[in-house]
């Protein structure tokens, strides 16, 4: 199929769902709306709210607030996971040792933390940021550990047999092969930096997309809601496309890096 | 042509050498047992024996990848102590590096040795087109066929220039006509500038066609090592051409008939086992 067909066709099943929802929500069927506005609110006001928050531009702040959050999230819990995961991975003792303590952290849904941190770090950026943080951490640091583990002992004796040292090595073997196990799970960690901030704002905050979101429930504002919802996915998928970008650019010596996610 | 044996030296030396392997439990595995091989410098030896017979084990051993239980290795005439710093070693599985370009591939062998990274460039780039890949310095390895990941990987060893070369069924994983394409351009390489090549093959043709002295290993385990040819065909050789001769037959007919009892014994022992 081409790429115009199948671009009108996806676009069409927005189109329908939109008109069905909009039809059911005013529209009466034997004498009563199966989507009342005040649970299902409707596409129009949806709209019009979204075009609203952007004609005013207090959206910005928000999405901006998110988009730190996020960022801040990914930086630190990736630095870390890859420290540790190398750390772990060439220390096989230390490995063994906290092997309960990081599959009893892991375990732990990090939904939980979210009141901690905002006792230890405040209503501001820093408490989401946390949150992020132990959700993105853990994915990064598996796949380090996994890379480093699973480098192919063919080409770790070719680079000794090639006269590398340990930090040769490390250089040259180690460290590619576990950056290329972080990027391959580059989308589910930078989705889980977003959900880390999203969910961290929507428990306790001032400001981003899941504090606007926590904001309109509060008030049975539903088509604010769904409008917050509806940023939030195209925030989200742009922040995907520009992942997508970067992994390209990086994993070029890979033979399907979009295949290859994790 | 070789009037004066002691005026070259022995490039590897094998003395009884022995490899084990603890295996679960205590159990011990002996892969080879009390292994002699001499090779001379500028010399093209042929590793032959049945599948699983330890041929790999023996030339994991001169390359100080595996430590022998007992026995001594000595490389120009020095025991060997950790790597051997004077061997290149192609691997029969893909040793590339897969996140390096096929000209960063052969570079790196002079880059970790502190070589100017222009220079190395420059200089992969020329081994690159004596292994017919001048114009495919920019690919990745998946981007490259089998035969042409083996040049690379020879390239990559060669540009170290090592004294010894030691090869473990690098062509294994080809078609029969890339095999012997590859053997030509061994061969070619090889001829310039003789280094002493240990060269682990199951393919007694391609033993004979290459190499100077055929060596014959017993089937596994204790594999130990049970006859040693010389191989009188003339150089230089053409692989494909050289089997059709008449001394050629008469020699792998003579081999072969060691070699295919200790192939049967492989075959019933993996078979029992």
């Amino acid at each position: 199929m081409s790429k115009i067909g199948l671009l009108s066709l996806q676009l069409l099943v927005a189109v329908v769902a939109l008109a069905v929802w909009q039809l059911l929500a005013t529209v009466p069927v034997f004498g009563r709306l199966l989507l009342p506005p005040f649970f299902f609110s409707n596409p129009i006001d949806v709209g019009s709210q979204i075009i609203d928050w952007f004609s005013r531009g207090v959206i910005w702040k928000h999405l901006f607030i998110t988009l730190w959050e996020s960022i801040l999230g990914f930086a630190i819990g990736s630095l870390g996971g890859i420290v540790v995961g190398f750390w772990f991975a060439r220390q096989p003792l230390i490995a063994a040792v906290f092997d309960p303590y990081v599959k009893m952290a892991n375990a732990l849904p990090r939904v939980v933390l979210a009141p901690i941190f905002t006792l230890w770090l405040g209503l501001g950026i820093w408490s989401k940021v946390a949150l992020g943080v132990t959700l993105v951490f853990f994915i990064v640091f598996f796949n380090v550990y996994q890379g480093v583990k699973e480098v192919s002992p063919t080409v770790l004796a070719n680079g000794r047999m090639l006269g590398m040292s340990e930090r040769q090595l490390m250089r040259h073997v180690y460290w590619p092969s576990a950056l290329s196990w972080m990027f391959s799970s580059l989308h589910t960690s930078v989705g889980f930096a977003v959900v880390g901030a999203v969910v961290g704002e929507y428990l306790g905050s001032a400001a981003g997309l899941g504090y606007l979101i926590q904001q309109a429930e509060g008030v049975f504002d539903v088509a604010g809601v769904f409008a917050g919802m509806f940023v939030l996915s195209a925030f989200v998928i742009l922040i995907d496309l520009a992942v997508t970008r970067v992994e390209r650019r990086l994993l070029v010596w890979r033979p399907d890096p979009v295949e290859s996610r994790g | 042509m070789q009037a004066d044996v002691t005026a070259k030296p022995t490039a590897v030396a094998l003395d009884e050498a022995t490899v084990a392997f603890r295996l679960a439990g205590d159990r011990v595995y002996t892969a080879v047992e009390k292994a002699g091989l001499r090779i001379d410098h500028g010399e093209f030896v042929a590793i032959v024996g049945p599948t699983g017979c330890g041929k790999s084990t023996l030339l994991n051993v001169a390359a100080g990848l595996v430590k022998p239980a007992s026995g001594t290795v000595k490389i120009f005439d020095a025991p060997l102590a950790g790597l051997n710093r004077e061997a290149g070693y192609l691997f029969q599985a893909d040793a590339l590096f897969p996140w390096k370009t096929a000209i960063d591939n052969v570079a790196i062998g002079l880059e970790i040795k502190g070589t100017p990274r222009a220079e190395a460039l420059e200089r992969a780039h020329a081994w690159l087109t004596s292994v017919g890949l001048g114009a495919f310095g920019t690919r990745y390895p998946h981007m490259l066929s089998g035969g042409q990941r083996k040049r690379v990987g020879l390239a990559q060893v060669l540009i170290r220039d090592p004294r010894i070369l030691l090869m473990d069924e690098p062509f294994g994983p080809l078609d029969a006509q890339t095999r012997q394409i590859m053997g030509n351009l061994l061969l070619d390489l090889w001829s310039a500038d003789r280094k002493a090549v240990l060269f682990v093959t199951h393919d007694l043709e391609e033993a004979i066609a290459l190499a100077d002295r055929v060596v014959i290993m017993s089937a596994g385990p204790g594999a130990r090592i049970i006859g040693d040819w010389p191989v009188p065909l003339p150089r230089p050789r053409d692989i494909s051409e050289i089997r059709l001769e008449r001394d050629f037959h008469a020699l792998h007919r003579e081999i072969w008939s060691v070699l295919k009892d200790e192939v049967m014994k492989g075959y019933a022992q993996s078979a029992a086992g």
